[in-house]
């Protein structure tokens, strides 16, 4: 049992990632530090896809090695390869993550512009006394 | 798969990581975000995962840090919390 604990160490440090991303997220005021959390949350759940890829007794990165022409017809050993399936999953998770930081990053000038100040708190209270 | 190297990164990417959400001044905060992401594609390249850590290495770490930059220096740079 510690055994199976302590040799899964990979997927525990990926949760307490999640769970650093998770309180920045919800316990920061600051909209610049929310948004740090969001992207340390979403690595932490590509770290974990890319951990269920690899393989242990010298498993190496999937490139065909030796003469693929020749023995086409032979079957491949699947065992010696690691998964690439996560990786590419994850290519496009890696894309899509900096798309929506972009997006977040323009918003988050815009409400700098309109209300001067970046605290969560303090946007609320001016809108709380504006009456918008 | 070297589980000494492993270690050691993972340990490094969980002190930049509370690092990069504990510290007051913005513009730090990012680059140590940008330190954080080149740790976690050392890890990949580690465990065998290579295009997925030179897409980190350029579109994570590189692209990401010039954005947060540009944000914050449009922005104000300190933080309260």
């Amino acid at each position: 049992m510690l055994d199976y604990v302590i040799g899964k160490y990979n997927f525990w440090i990926y949760a307490v990632l999640m769970m650093i991303g998770l309180y920045a997220m919800m316990g920061k005021k600051n909209l610049v530090k929310k948004l740090i959390g969001m992207n340390i949350f979403q690595s932490a759940i590509i770290l974990f896809y890319i951990s269920t890829g690899v393989k242990t007794g010298g498993a190496t990165v999937p490139i065909l090695m030796g003469h693929a022409q020749e023995h086409g017809h032979q079957a491949i050993d699947v065992a010696g390869y690691l998964n690439p399936l996560p990786h590419v999953l994850m290519l496009t998770a890696i894309v899509v993550s900096i798309a929506t930081t972009g997006v977040a990053l323009a918003i988050i000038i815009l409400i700098y512009r309109r209300y001067n100040t970046l605290e969560e708190n303090e946007i609320l209270k001016i809108r709380k006394d504006t009456g918008v | 798969m070297i589980w000494q190297l492993d270690l050691i990164l993972c340990i490094f990417v969980i002190i930049c990581a509370i690092a990069a959400i504990t510290i007051k001044d913005l513009l730090a905060a990012v680059i140590i975000l940008g330190a954080y992401s080149f740790f976690m594609c050392l890890l990949w390249t580690e465990m065998g995962a290579v295009d997925v850590a030179f897409t980190e290495a350029s579109v994570g770490a590189g692209v990401g840090t010039v954005l947060f930059i540009a944000a914050v220096s449009k922005t104000k740079r300190r933080s309260k919390d």
